[in-house]
């Protein structure tokens, strides 16, 4: 398997990888799904920028009340971070998930996110966190919502040449509880169906929820109809059972050879109800 | 010479860490791709994207003109190249006509087409997309019933049936037995076609010498004499003229058990350049192009009396042959209706096996070759009789098992089983899992609704492949024991173990026979110019047999030893102990090296005896080996998901003698491994169009680490009377338990829905449905 000839760049600053991606050029991050890719000869970029050597890429701080993640943060250094794992443990639990050691090691979120893959597991959990996504071309900077990111299955609002320059993820404080729970598939570890679960309990009642659900469709989505049957119960077996059960309502399942649709939604079902109790159960 | 210190320390029995694994974990081994030669080129394969085509022209031009390429060859440059060998001879057998690139037709996805030669890998991959085919696709067929309905498509336009042949065994009086029968169960049993899917994929490097007619094969094969013989009767060559080396082979599980396109296709390439070539087999190619295993549909019946005797088994076989046979294709699944009874006492059988063409690459061996089927279908048989009976699962089998006074016993298919005491491991497993406490704990769950299963698989196996007269090529094997003038031992082996640890168990039994340190010996195997004629490592017989020879090359040289020994110390009454000769009478004793030197050095010579100490035999096993074993596995099945937990795996193997423990565990584990991806995750689908769907590790679920039960591994003791010894064979006995005890423990899970039987691979989805449509 040996990808076709192809020119390959590691530049120092952003400002030159953004010019050579506004000629033409394609990024490279972890490289874990454009390089199998490019062996299968399934894509054949004809430029590599590499951005794992810009330093402005690769951090994980807290700033203006917010998490910023650069792009090139590795699923590692997400899973590792002690400051996620105080204020958004639910990205790092959603990071741990993934695949294998050696994929953590390389992959990164912004390859992640930008390749959009139907069954990654990060969408999920940023549909829940309602992540905003700052993308950046030699021309402009913009920021979007994850709705309005994830268009398709591998298809996100990217324009050519614009990089996904960091994911921006609010602080959950202690009153709110999160899970990520995911079947995964059992040979390349995606997730046949993951769901994310946040939670915020006021006063006994449930105040807040956001349920994200990857796998099941070829967009990762919040399950609004979900959310909001759930708002303002006090979270018994039987709220969430019911809450649960609307979260692949009207979807469009995908089917193939490791689950049917049926299976799927059902899956997302039962994920639901088990990563919701397992939220409401962390909330200190 | 001195007066005696004996050195007492043995070595056989105990936990030696293998001598091979040095260079295999720091990366210094030398597989077939770390080969480099001056003028190496690289060759790239060209194959089918179509199950089955007419190829109405190729147009190889283009990319004969692309930057550094050398030469293209199609099936027209290659007639004059022998077929790809079927070793197997019976009555009725169809042979395609197995050329090793297509010529006016392919017959599967990945059917070699055209290979490109150039002077880069790089540069030969970019070529091989400029060669134009102009094919008529035709309809194809993947499904090995399927192929057998009336009109479906024909895999070869000759045999509009799709039978590559049919086999009928009878042993007993089956139709008498079924009379009698209080009770018939029925089953059909699927074992799924699967992918051997060793860690390094095959590869070749091909190193024509013109000026000394000298073709040097290097490939990654389990059997590299029966390359050689084979390959160079292809290419027309003599066989003295062909040298083929085994290097490092990472893996094989009978996938490298074999003659293959490529191995012969390389040859002819650098004959025809005359310069080294090299061509290693990408994932994808191995995935589509070397052998699968199993593909079974089997359809059982099993006659019994009330108490649970089973009087008779039925079975027809259908085999999913692929498109063309290799090597041993027609073999396996004969290998599966030897096995039929298993260790029970049943003497009538009546098996019909048809072998099927589909557009899909062939089947041959993999790990347990028809025997992990045949254990599947009658552990399965035996607990769906169990079921129906309403019996413990245990207790049929103790009233079946053949018992421990009946050895050497005669089966109904032909067999004549060397030694067991079947019920021992059963029991000792069922006490390790605590057997009663676990049913009790089962019924308290099963009123909660909850899903546990208890799994019992007890398997017999055939191992030490075997008597000449039952295989294709020979069965024996060969050793040669050598001692250098100063003293150090080296063993050439017949066997290519590859994985399997002999370096180290070969060097055991040879420093416990010798009396030397396992430093002072070194095993070479994998070189038909180093090594004597062997046959090779597969069939869980490189120790039984392969072993057995070096054990008697040790016991002619000992003579010989003793011989020089004697002269030495001019005394006729010697022994050969701890590295030394000694005289018996008055305790003076002389070295080895004293003697190798002497034997060597030939001032002198005990009477009608050679200078040197060497010594080759060819030993030739008067039967198979049957170890046997009980495998219990307990699972908890999700409810909601359908998603199996293995609780517990508990495997009691009976292997013989065992020469290093630590090894054995390997073995175990792995075939356990293995055994768990069949069960549970791995599966060659093919589609309706003959495309290979689950054709990267992205959707092929091999086992992985962390999806491993702990393996509670333990062993009974029964030592083979079939060589010196006292060894069975461990390499396939993994495999061969595991699956069934799984499937058992999920079915046994689910009894209360009613449920019989479920195929493999026990995916969550599976499960799930089974749940969904009962509650
Ligand atoms: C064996 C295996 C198992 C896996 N299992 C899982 C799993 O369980 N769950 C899961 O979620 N994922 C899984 N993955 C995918 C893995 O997480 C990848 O790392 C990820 O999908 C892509 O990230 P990357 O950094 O490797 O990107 P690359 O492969 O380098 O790039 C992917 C795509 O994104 C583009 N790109 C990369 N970075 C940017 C950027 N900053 N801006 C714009 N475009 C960009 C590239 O041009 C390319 O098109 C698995 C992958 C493998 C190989």
């Amino acid at each position: 398997m040996f990808a076709q000839k192809f020119e390959y760049t590691a530049p120092k600053t952003l400002d030159e990888a953004l010019h050579l991606l506004a000629n033409g050029a394609k990024p490279l991050a972890g490289g874990m799904s454009l390089i199998p890719m490019m062996k299968l000869r399934l894509a054949a970029p004809e430029h590599l920028v590499d951005l794992r050597a810009l330093k402005d890429l690769n951090y994980i701080r807290e700033a203006g009340g917010q998490l910023h993640i650069g792009a090139t943060a590795s699923h590692y250094d997400i899973e590792s971070s002690a400051l996620l794992r105080q204020k958004c443990p639910l990205l790092t639990e959603t990071a741990a998930a993934i695949g294998d050691v050696q994929v953590r090691n390389l992959g990164t979120i912004g390859g992640s996110v930008a390749h959009a893959d139907p069954a990654a597991d990060y969408p999920a959990a940023l549909q829940a966190l309602e992540a905003k996504f700052v993308l950046r071309s030699e021309k402009s900077e913009r920021t979007l919502s994850a709705a309005d990111l994830f268009v398709d299955a591998l298809t996100t609002a990217l324009q050519p040449g614009e990089i996904l320059s960091e994911v921006i993820v609010p602080i959950d404080d202690t009153r709110t509880g999160t899970s990520y729970l995911k079947m995964a598939q059992p040979a390349s570890g995606f997730a046949i169906v993951g769901v994310a679960a946040r939670v915020r309990q006021n006063a006994g009642k449930i105040s807040f929820v956001r349920i994200g659900v990857t796998g099941l469709s070829n967009r990762a989505y919040r399950a609004t109809a979900a959310e909001k049957a759930l708002e303002g119960k006090t979270g018994s077996a039987a709220d969430i059972q019911s809450a649960a059960a609307l979260v692949a309502r009207g979807v469009d399942a995908n089917s193939d050879l490791h689950a049917s649709a049926d299976y799927r939604k059902h899956l997302a079902v039962v994920h639901a109800a088990r990563a919701l109790k397992t939220a409401l159960s962390r909330i200190a | 010479m001195a007066t005696t210190t004996v050195k007492t320390e043995t070595f056989v029995g105990k936990r030696i860490r293998r001598r091979e694994d040095p260079r295999l974990i720091t990366g210094t081994a030398t597989y077939v791709e770390d080969i480099q030669m001056p003028g190496m080129h690289y060759a790239m394969i060209l194959r089918s994207p179509h199950a089955a085509a007419r190829i109405r022209s190729i147009n190889t031009k283009p990319a004969e003109a692309a930057p550094g390429v050398v030469c293209v060859f199609t099936g027209k440059d290659t007639k004059g190249v022998g077929v790809v060998p079927c070793g197997v001879a019976m009555p009725d057998l169809r042979v395609p006509q197995h050329t090793i690139l297509a010529t006016d037709r392919v017959y599967f996805v990945g059917h070699p087409v055209a290979v490109v030669v150039a002077r880069d890998r790089y540069l030969a991959r970019d070529a091989a997309d400029l060669i134009e085919v102009d094919y008529e696709v035709l309809p194809a067929v993947a499904d090995p019933e399927k192929a057998l309905a009336k009109g479906a498509p024909a895999v070869h336009p000759q045999w509009p049936d799709n039978i590559a042949f049919t086999y009928h065994q009878d042993g007993g009086n089956i139709d008498k037995a079924f009379a009698e029968a209080d009770v018939v169960v029925k089953q059909r049993i699927v074992s799924q076609r699967l992918v051997p899917m060793a860690m390094e994929t095959r590869g070749v490097v091909a190193e024509w010498r013109g000026a000394d007619r000298q073709l040097n094969l290097y490939t990654s094969t389990q059997i590299p004499h029966l390359v050689r013989t084979l390959v160079a009767g292809m290419l027309g060559l003599e066989e003295n003229r062909m040298r083929v080396i085994a290097p490092e082979v990472g893996g094989g599980f009978g996938s490298k058990l074999n003659v293959y396109a490529e191995e012969a296709l390389m040859g002819f390439v650098s004959t025809r350049i005359q310069k080294p070539v090299k061509w290693i087999e990408s994932r994808r190619e191995n995935f589509t192009c070397t052998i699968h295993g199993r593909g079974h549909v089997d359809y059982y019946e099993v006659a019994a009396k009330r108490d649970g005797t089973i009087l008779g088994i039925k079975l027809k076989l259908i085999q999913d042959v692929g498109a063309y046979h290799q090597l041993l294709t027609p073999l396996i699944p004969q290998l599966s209706v030897l096995m039929m009874p298993g260790i029970y006492n049943t003497q009538n059988i009546r098996a019909d096996i048809v072998g099927v063409f589909t557009n899909c690459v062939p089947t041959d061996a993999y790990r347990g070759a028809g025997r992990p089927e045949a254990t599947h279908g009658i552990e399965r048989m035996v607990d769906v009789l169990a079921a129906e009976l309403k019996m413990d699962p245990a207790e049929i089998r103790f009233k079946n098992f053949v018992t421990k006074d009946k050895f050497p016993y005669a089966t109904a298919t032909g067999l004549m089983y060397d030694s067991g005491d079947y019920a021992a491991p059963l029991r000792k497993a069922l006490d390790l899992v605590g057997y009663v406490k676990l049913r009790l704990e089962q019924a308290d769950l099963r009123k909660q609704r909850k899903y546990m299963g208890i799994g019992i698989s007890t398997y017999g196996e055939i191992c030490a492949i075997g008597p000449s007269p039952a295989t294709p090529a020979g069965g024996w094997e060969s050793a040669t024991v050598k001692i250098d003038p100063t003293g150090k031992v080296t063993i050439l082996t017949g066997t290519c173990p590859h994985g399997q640890g002999e370096e180290t168990t070969f060097a055991q039994i040879a420093a416990d026979e010798l009396g030397v340190g396992l430093d002072d010996i070194l095993v070479i195997r994998g070189d038909t110019a180093v090594v004597q004629y062997g046959i090779g490592t597969f069939g869980s017989r490189a120790t039984a047999v392969g072993g057995t020879a070096v054990y008697y090359a040790l016991q002619d040289l000992k003579a010989k030893i003793k011989k020089f020994g004697a002269m030495l110390l001019e005394s006729d009454d010697v022994t050969l102990i701890g590295g030394q000769v000694v005289d018996n009478k008055t305790g003076k004793s002389t070295t080895l090296q004293e003697i190798a030197r002497a034997s060597y050095r030939a001032l002198k010579l005990p009477p009608n005896t050679e200078p040197g100490l060497i010594a080759t035999r060819f030993w030739e096993p008067p039967n198979f080996t049957f170890p046997f074993g009980a495998h219990i596995v307990v699972t908890d099945i999700d409810g909601e998901t359908g998603q199996i937990k293995i609780r517990r795996y508990v495997a009691v193997d009976d292997c013989g003698n065992i020469l290093n423990p630590l090894i054995v565990d390997g073995q175990v584990h792995g075939g356990v491994a293995q055994g768990l991806g069949q069960a549970l995750w791995e599966q060659a689908v093919y589609d309706d169009d003959g495309q290979l769907t689950t054709g990267e590790l992205m959707d092929y679920a091999l086992p992985r680490a962390h999806l491993m039960p702990w393996i509670e591994s333990h062993h009974t003791c029964t030592p083979s009377p079939v060589n010196p010894l006292g060894v069975k064979g461990v390499g396939e006995a993994g495999t061969i338990g595991c699956s069934p005890a799984v499937v058992n423990s999920v079915v046994d899970a689910l009894a209360p829905l009613g449920v019989r039987h479920i195929d493999m691979p026990l995916t969550p989805e599976k499960i799930w449905k089974v749940l969904a449509a009962k509650h």
